[in-house]
């Protein structure tokens, strides 16, 4: 495929808002994870919040939208000059020529879980002034991205559970080759609801401590919420050296089971074969791999088969969940940000959380400072939906 | 400037109210057949094996439904085909259950519940039921569903040039939910797509985004129908495909835009 130019990017998790504080964390090795304090849940597990969301107060014009994930993703959209650089674009190429792909996997659900708590005694009808289709209604994200901009492209949510905001990526791609719009504003907002926080722990997939991505003890994962945003345009003719371009995608389907990972991670490996074919490179020209990595026993020992299969163990690799929690729907679009920063900046980032990592892979437990041309990022997610992205620098 | 995406429409398959398959829609939208809008009939195929046939939701049964029709028609193994699934949402009475659980005192939801929570469900089940390792595309426009499907599956089938299978599915909502998403029954819509014209093929689709409002139906219940039930806004295309009628329907897509689709029979 054509590079992409990934001209701004930014991400705000449990770590903090904005990209500083998630390169810092980064390089450190520091996890943003707590003990389950969220609303009224009452679970041995650990969550990643992003503090303050529920401060974020929304334009009047759009009070229909409110709700804690579009409350994060106006205090996503804030930082690092990210609404800045959306406008100069608009400005550059029209309203109309840039489109509005965001992932997400729970939306704003969460309203709709405290409006059951408040139904009528005698009818049972929720609340006159629960507004469904600007809150929980699955393209409620993109919806609201695109009137707060006032954009005026094509716009879509993609959810397929945690592949989600990395799949905008290849949406948006696709988009931009055809010739409909010239860039896209990509990424995905979750946030935290009793939906993940239950429904996981029904299926005993959460950990009652911090998770630990690819360690031998590792049993469950822990949710967190975050937003991230990234804008893509066509390349230009004049590529500055420091661009952060992306490179390939790859998707593909189990096709095995709703909940478990194929166990010999076919899915995985087709999906990281199509990226790096579509990059047009071979596993040795990539540097780092930020993992899926949830830290559940099943998932990471089919991602670990799929990527020893590939890259044997010569390849640095870690998950960043210990340090952000597994943040559902907007993982990819959090991770495509953690490969341009590991680009940028020229580190591997520690899989924090993790102490005796599985063997067989290059698992990397300190951050390591070193030069980092192309990253290969796997989301991997509910219903076996996969998507591997390639981001690197000019070549 | 390129030429908007474009594919060619290779089968059709359809489940509604009263509707049960592509060729007894196709009569309806012609005049030749009355329409009796009875309750939407949903069955789990045989191709899912039985635990996954039991926990199927109404939208996956529909997403199946539609899918099969539509891979049958053209005699296509689906196991190798690339899907755009797209639904204004999930399943409805699913979603309630889960929320009616979480609002009382035992909050522990059921697995199978959670699982078929998430808006991929059914490109999911379609996976475990047809073998598909394709990538799949899960999408959600709300009422502009459809028209976002349509316009993913035909960059898809112009930038891979591979064949495509577009499904465009709602199911209806319980109450209390059913007073803030009245949707009132299940209505799904699925089109194989591919890059070049194929024996079998009924036209061609060109899409880009337009200001002009979308074309109604003339038949007053079909077109309450396009209104009540999001995957339905196709029906103005689908009434051009069923009479071969060349020229472009304009379909309800955002609230800012509405999508131009030229069909060439």
């Amino acid at each position: 495929m054509h590079p992409l130019l990934i001209s701004a990017y930014t991400a705000s998790s449990c770590l903090g808002r904005g990209l500083e504080p998630l390169r810092e964390a980064m390089l450190a090795g520091r996890s943003g994870l707590k003990p389950c304090d969220f609303e009224t849940v009452s679970l041995q597990t650990w969550i990643g919040e992003v503090e303050g969301t529920d401060d974020e107060r929304l334009p009047a014009a759009l009070a229909r939208f409110d709700c804690r994930n579009n409350r994060l993703a106006q205090l996503g959209l804030m930082q690092d000059g990210f609404a800045d650089t959306v406008r100069a674009a608009m400005s550059r190429y029209g309203a109309d020529r840039i489109g509005v792909f965001l992932g997400t996997s729970t939306s704003g659900i969460l309203e709709t879980e405290l409006a059951y708590r408040r139904r009528a005694p005698d009818t049972g009808a929720l609340p006159a002034e629960f507004n469904y289709a600007g809150t929980h209604n699955t393209f409620s994200l993109a919806d609201f991205v695109q009137h707060w901009f006032g954009l005026k492209g094509p716009a879509v949510v993609v959810s397929s559970a945690c592949s989600s905001s990395a799949k905008v990526f290849a949406s948006a791609a696709r988009m931009i080759a055809s010739g409909l719009i010239d860039a896209a504003l990509v990424g995905g907002v979750d946030s935290l609801c009793l939906t993940t926080l239950y429904g996981f722990n029904s299926l005993e997939l959460t950990s009652s401590q911090a998770c630990r991505p690819f360690d031998r003890a590792r049993d469950g994962i822990s949710i967190g919420e975050g937003a991230a945003f990234a804008l893509v345009e066509r390349t230009p003719d004049a590529l500055p050296p420091d661009a952060i371009l992306l490179l390939g995608y790859g998707e593909s389907s189990d096709a095995y089971h709703m909940s478990s990972p194929h166990p010999e991670g076919r899915g995985a490996r087709q999906a990281m074969d199509a990226a790096l074919a579509r990059a047009g490179l071979a596993a040795r020209d990539i540097d780092y791999i930020n993992l899926h990595g949830t830290a559940t026993p099943s998932n990471d020992a089919a991602e670990g088969r799929a990527v020893t299969g590939l890259f044997g163990d010569a390849t640095p690799c870690s998950s960043t969940k210990g340090a952000t929690g597994h943040t559902l729907g907007a993982a990819g679009g959090i991770e495509a940000v953690i490969a341009a920063l590991a680009i940028r900046d020229g580190f591997i980032p520690a899989g924090a959380g993790t102490t005796a990592p599985e063997d067989g892979l290059d698992y990397v437990l300190a951050t390591r400072r070193r030069t980092v041309r192309r990253v290969l990022s796997n989301s991997f997610g509910f219903g076996g939906t996969n998507c591997s992205l390639v981001l690197g620098c000019p070549a | 400037m390129t030429n908007p995406p474009a594919a060619w429409i290779r089968s059709i398959g359809l489940i509604g109210p009263g509707l049960s398959d592509w060729p007894a829609c196709a009569a309806i939208l012609l005049g030749k057949a009355e329409w009796n809008p009875e309750k939407t009939v949903l069955n789990a195929p045989d191709q899912l094996p039985p635990a996954e046939r039991r926990r199927a939701v109404r939208v996956v049964k529909l997403a199946l439904g539609i899918g099969l029709q539509a891979t049958t028609a053209a005699g296509v193994d689906p196991s190798g085909l690339a899907t755009v699934f797209s639904s204004s949402g999930g399943d409805g009475v699913n979603c309630h259950q889960i929320c009616e659980t979480l609002a009382s005192d035992d909050r522990q939801i059921s697995p199978t519940r959670f699982h078929n929570s998430v808006h991929n469900a059914a490109a999911g089940y379609w996976g475990i039921a047809t073998g598909a390792t394709a990538a799949s595309a899960v999408l959600c426009a709300y009422d502009g569903s459809f028209g976002a499907g349509l316009l993913e599956a035909l960059a898809q089938v112009q930038v891979e040039r591979e064949p495509c299978l577009l499904l465009a599915y709602d199911a209806d909502y319980p109450p209390p939910l059913r007073a803030a998403r009245p949707i009132p029954d299940a209505f799904g819509v699925a089109l194989l797509l591919t890059p070049e014209r194929e024996a079998d093929s009924c036209g061609r689709l060109a899409a880009s985004l337009t200001d002009a409002p979308a074309d109604t139906l003339a038949d007053s219940a079909l077109d309450a129908l396009r209104c009540a039930i999001p995957a339905a806004r196709s029906l103005p295309l689908l009434a051009a495909i069923a009479g071969h009628r060349t020229g472009r329907v304009v379909l309800d897509y955002l609230d800012h835009a509405r999508l131009a689709v030229d069909y060439a029979a």
